[in-house]
Protein backbone atom coordinates (compact mmCIF):
# COMPACT_ATOMS: atom_id res chain seq x y z
CA UNK A 1 0.00 0.00 0.00
CA UNK A 2 2.83 2.55 1.43
CA UNK A 3 4.80 1.35 -2.22
CA UNK A 4 2.47 1.68 -4.52
CA UNK A 5 1.61 5.33 -3.11
CA UNK A 6 5.06 5.76 -3.20
CA UNK A 7 5.40 4.35 -7.09
CA UNK A 8 2.42 6.19 -8.16
CA UNK A 9 2.95 9.89 -7.18
CA UNK A 10 0.70 11.61 -9.65
CA UNK A 11 -2.73 9.31 -8.70
CA UNK A 12 -1.85 9.16 -5.02
CA UNK A 13 -1.60 12.61 -5.42
CA UNK A 14 -4.87 13.27 -6.65
CA UNK A 15 -6.67 10.91 -4.31
CA UNK A 16 -5.09 12.53 -1.52
CA UNK A 17 -6.52 15.87 -2.66
CA UNK A 18 -9.81 14.56 -3.66
CA UNK A 19 -10.31 12.86 -0.17
CA UNK A 20 -8.70 15.70 2.19
CA UNK A 21 -10.74 18.22 -0.08
CA UNK A 22 -13.88 16.27 0.88
CA UNK A 23 -13.21 15.46 4.03
CA UNK A 24 -13.28 19.26 5.79
CA UNK A 25 -16.29 19.60 3.33
CA UNK A 26 -18.36 16.99 5.17
CA UNK A 27 -17.05 18.00 8.64
CA UNK A 28 -18.07 21.58 8.48
CA UNK A 29 -22.08 20.62 8.22
CA UNK A 30 -21.12 18.30 11.77
CA UNK A 31 -19.27 21.29 12.67
CA UNK A 32 -22.29 23.71 12.24
CA UNK A 33 -24.49 21.15 13.86
CA UNK A 34 -22.28 20.85 17.08
CA UNK A 35 -21.62 24.53 17.12
CA UNK A 36 -25.61 25.17 17.43
CA UNK A 37 -25.76 22.14 19.90
CA UNK A 38 -23.10 23.53 21.85
CA UNK A 39 -24.21 26.90 21.85
CA UNK A 40 -27.71 25.79 23.02
CA UNK A 41 -26.61 23.91 25.92
CA UNK A 42 -24.41 26.95 27.28
CA UNK A 43 -27.32 28.80 26.97
CA UNK A 44 -29.70 26.20 28.74
CA UNK A 45 -31.80 25.43 26.10
CA UNK A 46 -31.83 21.81 23.69
CA UNK A 47 -30.96 23.50 20.35
CA UNK A 48 -32.07 21.31 17.29
CA UNK A 49 -33.33 18.27 17.69
CA UNK A 50 -36.30 17.57 15.37
CA UNK A 51 -34.74 16.74 11.73
CA UNK A 52 -33.58 13.40 11.77
CA UNK A 53 -32.10 11.27 14.48
CA UNK A 54 -31.43 14.05 17.71
CA UNK A 55 -31.47 16.64 15.06
CA UNK A 56 -28.24 15.21 12.92
CA UNK A 57 -29.52 16.11 9.87
CA UNK A 58 -30.42 19.87 10.36
CA UNK A 59 -27.51 20.93 8.24
CA UNK A 60 -28.60 18.95 5.61
CA UNK A 61 -32.36 20.66 5.47
CA UNK A 62 -30.01 24.34 6.08
CA UNK A 63 -27.93 23.35 2.72
CA UNK A 64 -31.74 22.80 0.79
CA UNK A 65 -33.05 25.67 2.13
CA UNK A 66 -30.05 27.57 1.23
CA UNK A 67 -30.11 25.83 -2.38
CA UNK A 68 -33.77 27.14 -2.46
CA UNK A 69 -33.28 30.59 -1.83
CA UNK A 70 -33.36 33.49 -4.53
CA UNK A 71 -30.10 34.34 -5.18
CA UNK A 72 -30.29 38.18 -5.05
CA UNK A 73 -28.10 40.12 -6.34
CA UNK A 74 -28.91 44.55 -5.03
CA UNK A 75 -28.52 46.97 -7.37
CA UNK A 76 -25.12 49.59 -8.04
CA UNK A 77 -22.98 45.82 -6.78
CA UNK A 78 -19.94 45.78 -8.95
CA UNK A 79 -20.69 42.47 -10.25
CA UNK A 80 -17.49 40.67 -11.21
CA UNK A 81 -15.91 41.25 -7.69
CA UNK A 82 -19.27 40.14 -6.11
CA UNK A 83 -19.23 37.07 -7.05
CA UNK A 84 -15.80 36.62 -6.64
CA UNK A 85 -15.68 37.13 -3.12
CA UNK A 86 -17.08 34.30 -1.73
CA UNK A 87 -14.81 32.34 -3.46
CA UNK A 88 -11.48 34.12 -2.77
CA UNK A 89 -12.51 33.45 1.09
CA UNK A 90 -12.75 29.94 1.19
CA UNK A 91 -10.47 28.64 -1.54
CA UNK A 92 -7.32 30.22 0.63
CA UNK A 93 -8.55 28.17 3.75
CA UNK A 94 -9.22 25.13 1.86
CA UNK A 95 -5.40 25.39 0.02
CA UNK A 96 -4.24 26.21 3.46
CA UNK A 97 -4.88 22.61 4.67
CA UNK A 98 -3.61 20.59 2.17
CA UNK A 99 -0.18 21.27 3.66
CA UNK A 100 -1.06 20.40 6.96
CA UNK A 101 -0.43 17.00 7.60
CA UNK A 102 -3.53 14.72 8.90
CA UNK A 103 -1.53 11.69 9.86
CA UNK A 104 1.94 10.61 9.35
CA UNK A 105 3.84 12.13 6.60
CA UNK A 106 0.02 12.29 4.64
CA UNK A 107 -0.49 15.65 3.43
CA UNK A 108 -1.52 16.83 -0.27
CA UNK A 109 1.53 18.22 -0.88
CA UNK A 110 4.76 19.25 0.82
CA UNK A 111 6.45 22.11 -0.51
CA UNK A 112 9.41 23.51 0.48
CA UNK A 113 8.52 26.76 1.86
CA UNK A 114 6.34 24.77 4.11
CA UNK A 115 3.99 26.42 6.67
CA UNK A 116 4.96 30.08 5.31
CA UNK A 117 2.71 28.49 2.03
CA UNK A 118 0.17 28.04 4.53
CA UNK A 119 -0.22 31.06 6.55
CA UNK A 120 0.90 33.44 2.85
CA UNK A 121 -2.08 31.51 0.87
CA UNK A 122 -4.37 31.90 4.20
CA UNK A 123 -3.73 35.55 4.32
CA UNK A 124 -5.41 35.58 0.72
CA UNK A 125 -8.59 35.39 2.59
CA UNK A 126 -8.86 39.31 3.41
CA UNK A 127 -9.35 39.59 -0.44
CA UNK A 128 -12.40 37.92 -0.31
CA UNK A 129 -13.96 40.04 2.99
CA UNK A 130 -12.56 43.11 2.56
CA UNK A 131 -13.68 42.62 -1.81
CA UNK A 132 -17.34 41.34 -0.67
CA UNK A 133 -18.00 44.58 1.65
CA UNK A 134 -16.42 46.76 -1.15
CA UNK A 135 -18.78 45.34 -4.33
CA UNK A 136 -21.89 45.10 -2.30
CA UNK A 137 -22.42 48.81 -2.33
CA UNK A 138 -23.71 49.09 1.66
CA UNK A 139 -22.30 50.83 4.10
CA UNK A 140 -22.46 48.08 6.55
CA UNK A 141 -20.59 46.08 4.17
CA UNK A 142 -18.06 48.55 3.57
CA UNK A 143 -17.56 48.93 7.29
CA UNK A 144 -17.22 45.80 8.07
CA UNK A 145 -15.05 44.93 5.09
CA UNK A 146 -12.37 47.13 6.16
CA UNK A 147 -12.86 46.31 9.87
CA UNK A 148 -11.42 42.73 8.45
CA UNK A 149 -8.33 43.63 6.47
CA UNK A 150 -7.22 46.13 9.52
CA UNK A 151 -7.86 43.23 11.89
CA UNK A 152 -6.60 40.58 9.74
CA UNK A 153 -3.43 42.70 8.64
CA UNK A 154 -2.75 43.43 12.28
CA UNK A 155 -3.07 40.02 13.87
CA UNK A 156 -1.18 38.03 10.66
CA UNK A 157 1.82 39.81 11.98
CA UNK A 158 1.38 38.17 15.78
CA UNK A 159 0.00 35.20 13.97
CA UNK A 160 3.25 34.84 12.32
CA UNK A 161 5.85 35.72 14.83
CA UNK A 162 4.06 33.26 17.44
CA UNK A 163 4.63 30.63 14.95
CA UNK A 164 7.82 31.35 14.03
CA UNK A 165 8.78 30.49 17.41
CA UNK A 166 7.41 26.77 17.32
CA UNK A 167 9.18 27.03 13.56
CA UNK A 168 12.63 27.83 15.52
CA UNK A 169 12.81 25.23 17.94
CA UNK A 170 12.36 22.38 15.21
CA UNK A 171 14.50 24.60 12.47
CA UNK A 172 12.43 23.78 10.11
CA UNK A 173 9.36 25.39 8.14
CA UNK A 174 8.74 21.21 7.43
CA UNK A 175 5.59 20.63 9.35
CA UNK A 176 6.29 16.58 9.39
CA UNK A 177 9.69 17.73 11.17
CA UNK A 178 8.36 20.15 13.43
CA UNK A 179 6.10 17.16 14.63
CA UNK A 180 8.86 14.53 14.70
CA UNK A 181 10.88 17.02 16.96
CA UNK A 182 7.50 17.56 19.14
CA UNK A 183 7.96 13.73 19.19
CA UNK A 184 11.90 14.20 20.04
CA UNK A 185 11.77 16.82 23.18
CA UNK A 186 8.22 17.39 24.39
CA UNK A 187 4.89 19.47 22.49
CA UNK A 188 5.48 23.20 21.72
CA UNK A 189 2.89 24.50 24.02
CA UNK A 190 5.50 23.11 26.75
CA UNK A 191 8.32 24.40 25.81
CA UNK A 192 6.50 27.89 23.98
CA UNK A 193 3.87 28.49 26.19
CA UNK A 194 3.56 32.46 25.49
CA UNK A 195 3.81 31.51 21.64
CA UNK A 196 1.21 29.19 21.79
CA UNK A 197 -1.59 31.11 23.51
CA UNK A 198 -0.37 34.11 21.04
CA UNK A 199 -0.77 31.81 18.10
CA UNK A 200 -4.78 30.75 19.51
CA UNK A 201 -5.43 34.04 20.42
CA UNK A 202 -4.55 35.40 16.50
CA UNK A 203 -6.08 33.17 15.17
CA UNK A 204 -9.23 33.60 16.45
CA UNK A 205 -8.59 37.17 15.33
CA UNK A 206 -7.52 35.33 11.59
CA UNK A 207 -10.86 33.19 11.23
CA UNK A 208 -13.17 36.35 12.21
CA UNK A 209 -14.70 34.22 15.42
CA UNK A 210 -15.97 35.89 18.31
CA UNK A 211 -13.98 37.97 20.44
CA UNK A 212 -13.26 38.84 17.08
CA UNK A 213 -15.82 39.10 14.62
CA UNK A 214 -15.67 42.90 14.31
CA UNK A 215 -16.16 42.16 10.59
CA UNK A 216 -19.42 40.51 11.01
CA UNK A 217 -20.77 42.37 14.09
CA UNK A 218 -24.61 41.55 13.95
CA UNK A 219 -25.51 44.20 16.34
CA UNK A 220 -23.49 47.11 14.60
CA UNK A 221 -22.88 45.79 11.03
CA UNK A 222 -26.05 43.35 10.65
CA UNK A 223 -23.78 41.17 8.89
CA UNK A 224 -21.19 43.18 7.84
CA UNK A 225 -19.74 42.00 4.91
CA UNK A 226 -22.15 39.36 3.83
CA UNK A 227 -25.01 41.65 4.53
CA UNK A 228 -25.80 41.79 1.02
CA UNK A 229 -25.40 38.27 0.26
CA UNK A 230 -27.99 35.82 -0.15
CA UNK A 231 -28.07 31.80 -1.16
CA UNK A 232 -25.19 30.00 -1.69
CA UNK A 233 -23.12 33.00 -1.82
CA UNK A 234 -23.72 33.58 1.60
CA UNK A 235 -23.34 29.42 2.30
CA UNK A 236 -19.39 29.95 0.45
CA UNK A 237 -18.80 32.26 3.16
CA UNK A 238 -20.19 30.25 5.68
CA UNK A 239 -18.14 27.54 4.30
CA UNK A 240 -14.79 29.48 4.57
CA UNK A 241 -15.08 30.65 7.92
CA UNK A 242 -15.74 27.15 9.26
CA UNK A 243 -12.90 25.89 6.73
CA UNK A 244 -10.21 28.72 8.21
CA UNK A 245 -11.42 27.29 11.62
CA UNK A 246 -10.74 23.93 10.56
CA UNK A 247 -7.20 25.07 8.82
CA UNK A 248 -6.36 27.36 11.61
CA UNK A 249 -6.67 24.36 14.29
CA UNK A 250 -5.05 21.82 12.30
CA UNK A 251 -2.28 24.20 12.03
CA UNK A 252 -2.27 24.46 16.34
CA UNK A 253 -2.54 21.01 15.99
CA UNK A 254 0.49 20.65 14.36
CA UNK A 255 2.77 23.12 15.42
CA UNK A 256 2.05 23.09 19.39
CA UNK A 257 0.29 19.95 20.00
CA UNK A 258 2.32 17.81 18.70
CA UNK A 259 0.49 17.72 15.33
CA UNK A 260 -0.01 13.47 14.66
CA UNK A 261 1.58 12.28 17.40
CA UNK A 262 0.66 11.53 20.67
CA UNK A 263 2.74 11.02 24.18
CA UNK A 264 4.13 8.04 25.54
CA UNK A 265 1.76 7.04 28.64
CA UNK A 266 -1.33 7.80 25.85
CA UNK A 267 0.18 5.24 23.36
CA UNK A 268 0.47 2.85 26.01
CA UNK A 269 -2.91 3.42 26.89
CA UNK A 270 -3.93 2.61 23.21
CA UNK A 271 -1.56 -0.44 23.61
CA UNK A 272 -3.04 -1.67 26.70
CA UNK A 273 -7.02 -1.19 25.03
CA UNK A 274 -6.72 -2.13 21.53
CA UNK A 275 -3.17 -3.92 21.81
CA UNK A 276 -1.73 -2.34 19.01
CA UNK A 277 1.58 -0.98 19.63
CA UNK A 278 2.33 2.04 17.87
CA UNK A 279 5.85 3.43 17.32
CA UNK A 280 6.44 6.67 15.30
CA UNK A 281 9.64 5.02 13.59
CA UNK A 282 8.42 4.12 10.12
CA UNK A 283 5.28 4.48 8.31
CA UNK A 284 2.90 1.50 7.55
CA UNK A 285 -0.87 1.71 7.40
CA UNK A 286 -1.47 0.94 11.17
CA UNK A 287 0.36 4.05 12.77
CA UNK A 288 -0.77 6.21 9.48
CA UNK A 289 -4.02 5.12 11.09
CA UNK A 290 -3.91 6.03 14.32
CA UNK A 291 -1.97 9.14 13.35
CA UNK A 292 -4.98 10.34 11.62
CA UNK A 293 -7.36 9.39 14.63
CA UNK A 294 -4.51 11.67 17.20
CA UNK A 295 -4.53 14.32 14.90
CA UNK A 296 -8.43 14.06 14.44
CA UNK A 297 -9.46 13.93 18.19
CA UNK A 298 -6.90 16.88 18.76
CA UNK A 299 -8.55 18.85 16.02
CA UNK A 300 -11.39 18.52 17.62
CA UNK A 301 -10.93 19.66 20.61
CA UNK A 302 -9.34 22.91 19.08
CA UNK A 303 -12.81 23.07 17.54
CA UNK A 304 -14.88 22.75 20.69
CA UNK A 305 -12.44 25.50 21.75
CA UNK A 306 -13.09 27.69 19.10
CA UNK A 307 -17.42 27.61 19.34
CA UNK A 308 -16.83 27.18 22.99
CA UNK A 309 -14.67 30.64 23.29
CA UNK A 310 -17.23 32.20 20.96
CA UNK A 311 -20.31 31.87 23.03
CA UNK A 312 -18.83 32.53 25.96
CA UNK A 313 -16.77 35.74 25.45
CA UNK A 314 -18.29 39.44 24.04
CA UNK A 315 -16.94 41.44 21.55
CA UNK A 316 -14.37 43.40 22.07
CA UNK A 317 -14.60 47.13 20.92
CA UNK A 318 -12.55 48.05 17.94
CA UNK A 319 -9.77 50.24 19.45
CA UNK A 320 -9.20 47.93 22.40
CA UNK A 321 -8.47 44.97 19.39
CA UNK A 322 -6.16 47.18 17.77
CA UNK A 323 -4.62 47.96 20.53
CA UNK A 324 -4.29 44.40 22.36
CA UNK A 325 -3.18 43.53 18.77
CA UNK A 326 -0.58 46.28 18.30
CA UNK A 327 0.53 47.04 21.51
CA UNK A 328 0.58 43.96 23.44
CA UNK A 329 0.39 40.67 20.67
CA UNK A 330 3.12 42.26 18.44
CA UNK A 331 5.84 43.29 21.38
CA UNK A 332 4.87 40.29 23.33
CA UNK A 333 5.76 38.09 20.43
CA UNK A 334 9.12 39.83 19.39
CA UNK A 335 10.03 39.70 22.76
CA UNK A 336 9.56 35.68 23.13
CA UNK A 337 11.12 35.52 19.84
CA UNK A 338 14.19 37.29 20.89
CA UNK A 339 14.51 35.28 24.03
CA UNK A 340 14.03 32.22 22.09
CA UNK A 341 16.79 32.96 19.27
CA UNK A 342 18.66 33.62 22.51
CA UNK A 343 18.54 30.29 24.29
CA UNK A 344 18.67 28.62 21.35
CA UNK A 345 21.91 29.77 20.67
CA UNK A 346 23.18 29.72 23.71
CA UNK A 347 22.44 26.13 24.20
CA UNK A 348 24.41 25.36 21.28
CA UNK A 349 27.33 26.39 22.46
CA UNK B 1 -31.28 30.39 41.80
CA UNK B 2 -28.76 31.48 43.95
CA UNK B 3 -27.57 34.60 42.31
CA UNK B 4 -28.00 37.10 44.63
CA UNK B 5 -26.26 40.40 43.70
CA UNK B 6 -25.50 41.68 47.19
CA UNK B 7 -24.21 38.66 48.24
CA UNK B 8 -21.17 39.41 46.52
CA UNK B 9 -18.79 42.14 48.64
CA UNK B 10 -18.57 45.03 46.19
CA UNK B 11 -15.26 45.54 44.45
CA UNK B 12 -13.59 49.01 43.91
CA UNK B 13 -13.52 49.71 40.73
CA UNK B 14 -9.38 50.37 40.16
CA UNK B 15 -6.57 49.35 38.26
CA UNK B 16 -6.27 45.80 36.47
CA UNK B 17 -3.11 45.04 37.12
CA UNK B 18 -0.66 43.16 34.54
CA UNK B 19 -2.85 39.80 34.90
CA UNK B 20 -6.50 41.30 34.16
CA UNK B 21 -5.09 43.43 31.65
CA UNK B 22 -4.08 40.01 30.06
CA UNK B 23 -7.51 39.03 29.64
CA UNK B 24 -6.75 35.38 30.59
CA UNK B 25 -7.90 35.19 34.06
CA UNK B 26 -11.05 36.42 33.43
CA UNK B 27 -11.51 34.45 30.08
CA UNK B 28 -10.59 31.15 31.68
CA UNK B 29 -12.84 32.00 34.92
CA UNK B 30 -15.95 32.58 31.94
CA UNK B 31 -15.42 29.31 30.02
CA UNK B 32 -15.43 27.65 33.38
CA UNK B 33 -18.85 29.43 33.83
CA UNK B 34 -19.61 28.51 30.80
CA UNK B 35 -18.82 24.69 31.29
CA UNK B 36 -20.96 24.48 34.09
CA UNK B 37 -23.71 25.59 32.24
CA UNK B 38 -23.01 22.22 29.53
CA UNK B 39 -22.01 20.13 32.75
CA UNK B 40 -25.55 20.66 34.77
CA UNK B 41 -27.51 19.69 32.08
CA UNK B 42 -30.59 21.52 33.02
CA UNK B 43 -32.78 22.96 29.90
CA UNK B 44 -35.67 25.43 29.80
CA UNK B 45 -36.79 24.05 26.92
CA UNK B 46 -39.90 22.00 26.71
CA UNK B 47 -39.96 19.83 22.97
CA UNK B 48 -42.99 21.98 22.66
CA UNK B 49 -45.49 19.76 20.30
CA UNK B 50 -44.49 16.28 22.08
CA UNK B 51 -44.75 18.12 25.43
CA UNK B 52 -46.84 20.54 27.14
CA UNK B 53 -46.40 22.68 29.69
CA UNK B 54 -49.60 22.88 31.95
CA UNK B 55 -51.83 25.83 31.94
CA UNK B 56 -51.35 28.53 34.72
CA UNK B 57 -54.50 28.73 37.25
CA UNK B 58 -56.58 31.97 35.36
CA UNK B 59 -54.89 31.43 32.26
CA UNK B 60 -56.96 33.46 29.57
CA UNK B 61 -57.79 31.78 26.44
CA UNK B 62 -60.32 31.14 24.07
CA UNK B 63 -63.49 31.82 24.91
CA UNK B 64 -66.47 29.76 25.88
CA UNK B 65 -70.15 30.33 26.13
CA UNK B 66 -72.02 28.19 28.97
CA UNK B 67 -75.01 26.79 29.50
CA UNK B 68 -77.77 26.25 32.21
CA UNK B 69 -78.61 22.72 33.34
CA UNK B 70 -81.63 22.60 31.04
CA UNK B 71 -78.90 22.74 27.99
CA UNK B 72 -79.59 26.07 26.81
CA UNK B 73 -77.27 28.58 26.81
CA UNK B 74 -77.30 31.24 29.77
CA UNK B 75 -76.76 34.16 27.76
CA UNK B 76 -79.63 37.00 27.66
CA UNK B 77 -78.04 39.27 24.98
CA UNK B 78 -77.65 42.17 27.62
CA UNK B 79 -74.52 43.06 26.01
CA UNK B 80 -72.44 43.94 28.85
CA UNK B 81 -69.54 42.55 27.47
CA UNK B 82 -69.61 43.86 24.11
CA UNK B 83 -69.76 47.17 25.97
CA UNK B 84 -66.84 46.81 27.80
CA UNK B 85 -64.54 44.69 25.19
CA UNK B 86 -61.89 47.27 24.80
CA UNK B 87 -60.85 45.61 21.27
CA UNK B 88 -64.51 45.68 20.06
CA UNK B 89 -64.36 42.15 19.02
CA UNK B 90 -68.23 40.74 20.21
CA UNK B 91 -70.84 41.21 18.03
CA UNK B 92 -74.28 40.15 19.46
CA UNK B 93 -77.70 40.54 17.78
CA UNK B 94 -80.90 39.75 20.46
CA UNK B 95 -83.89 37.79 19.82
CA UNK B 96 -86.65 37.68 22.41
CA UNK B 97 -85.95 34.31 24.19
CA UNK B 98 -89.13 31.48 23.89
CA UNK B 99 -88.65 30.76 27.49
CA UNK B 100 -90.35 32.65 30.53
CA UNK B 101 -87.72 33.25 32.76
CA UNK B 102 -85.89 35.80 30.36
CA UNK B 103 -86.75 38.23 27.88
CA UNK B 104 -83.82 38.11 25.40
CA UNK B 105 -81.27 35.03 24.10
CA UNK B 106 -78.55 35.89 21.32
CA UNK B 107 -79.45 35.13 17.69
CA UNK B 108 -75.99 35.78 16.59
CA UNK B 109 -73.35 35.68 18.95
CA UNK B 110 -69.74 36.42 17.38
CA UNK B 111 -66.18 37.06 19.07
CA UNK B 112 -63.86 38.00 16.13
CA UNK B 113 -60.38 35.91 17.83
CA UNK B 114 -58.14 37.90 15.95
CA UNK B 115 -58.83 41.04 17.17
CA UNK B 116 -59.46 39.88 20.94
CA UNK B 117 -56.92 40.71 23.43
CA UNK B 118 -57.64 38.23 26.00
CA UNK B 119 -58.06 40.52 28.95
CA UNK B 120 -60.90 38.88 30.18
CA UNK B 121 -62.76 41.31 30.77
CA UNK B 122 -66.04 39.65 29.22
CA UNK B 123 -65.83 37.48 31.79
CA UNK B 124 -66.12 40.30 34.66
CA UNK B 125 -68.66 42.12 33.35
CA UNK B 126 -71.02 38.81 32.50
CA UNK B 127 -73.89 38.98 34.98
CA UNK B 128 -75.22 35.26 34.64
CA UNK B 129 -71.43 33.46 34.09
CA UNK B 130 -72.59 33.11 30.62
CA UNK B 131 -68.85 33.76 28.82
CA UNK B 132 -65.94 32.62 30.12
CA UNK B 133 -62.29 32.12 28.83
CA UNK B 134 -60.87 28.46 28.92
CA UNK B 135 -57.44 27.51 28.81
CA UNK B 136 -57.49 27.03 25.07
CA UNK B 137 -54.90 29.08 23.12
CA UNK B 138 -53.52 26.81 20.40
CA UNK B 139 -56.28 26.53 17.38
CA UNK B 140 -54.74 27.01 14.13
CA UNK B 141 -57.11 28.29 11.21
CA UNK B 142 -56.47 29.07 7.19
CA UNK B 143 -58.43 31.76 6.99
CA UNK B 144 -59.16 35.04 9.20
CA UNK B 145 -63.23 34.34 8.57
CA UNK B 146 -62.15 30.99 10.91
CA UNK B 147 -61.28 33.04 13.50
CA UNK B 148 -64.46 34.36 14.04
CA UNK B 149 -66.21 31.91 16.44
CA UNK B 150 -70.21 32.48 15.91
CA UNK B 151 -72.79 30.74 19.03
CA UNK B 152 -72.24 27.48 17.80
CA UNK B 153 -68.73 26.90 17.95
CA UNK B 154 -68.34 29.17 21.40
CA UNK B 155 -70.64 26.94 22.76
CA UNK B 156 -68.96 24.11 21.96
CA UNK B 157 -65.76 25.31 23.29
Amino acid sequence: MMEWFAENPVLSGIIKAVVLFAVPMQIVPGLIYFERRICAWIQDRKGPNRVGPIGALQPLADVVKLLMKEDIAPKGVDRAIYVLAPALVFIPSMLAFAIVPVGMDLQVFNPNSGVIFAITIGSFAVYGLSFGGWASNNKYSLLGGLRSSAQMISYEAALFLALMSALMMAGTVDLNVVVRDQIAHGWNIWRQPVGAVLFLVASFAETNRLPFDLAECESELIGGYHTEYTSMKFAMFFLGEYIAMITMSALMVTLFLGGWSMPTFLLTIVHDWFGVAISFDQVTLGTMFWSIVFFSAKTSALLFLFIWVRWTLPRFRYDQLMRLGWKVMIPVALANLAITATVIVLMED
Amino acid sequence: MGHDAHAEPEKKPGKLGLLGKAYLPAIAQGLLHTLGHIVKWDHNTLNYPDEKRAPFPGYRGEHRLTRDEQGREKCVACFMCSTVCPAHCIEIVAEEAPWPDREKRPKIFNIDMMRCIYCGMCEWACPCEAIELTEVFNIPVRTRAEKIYDKERLLSN
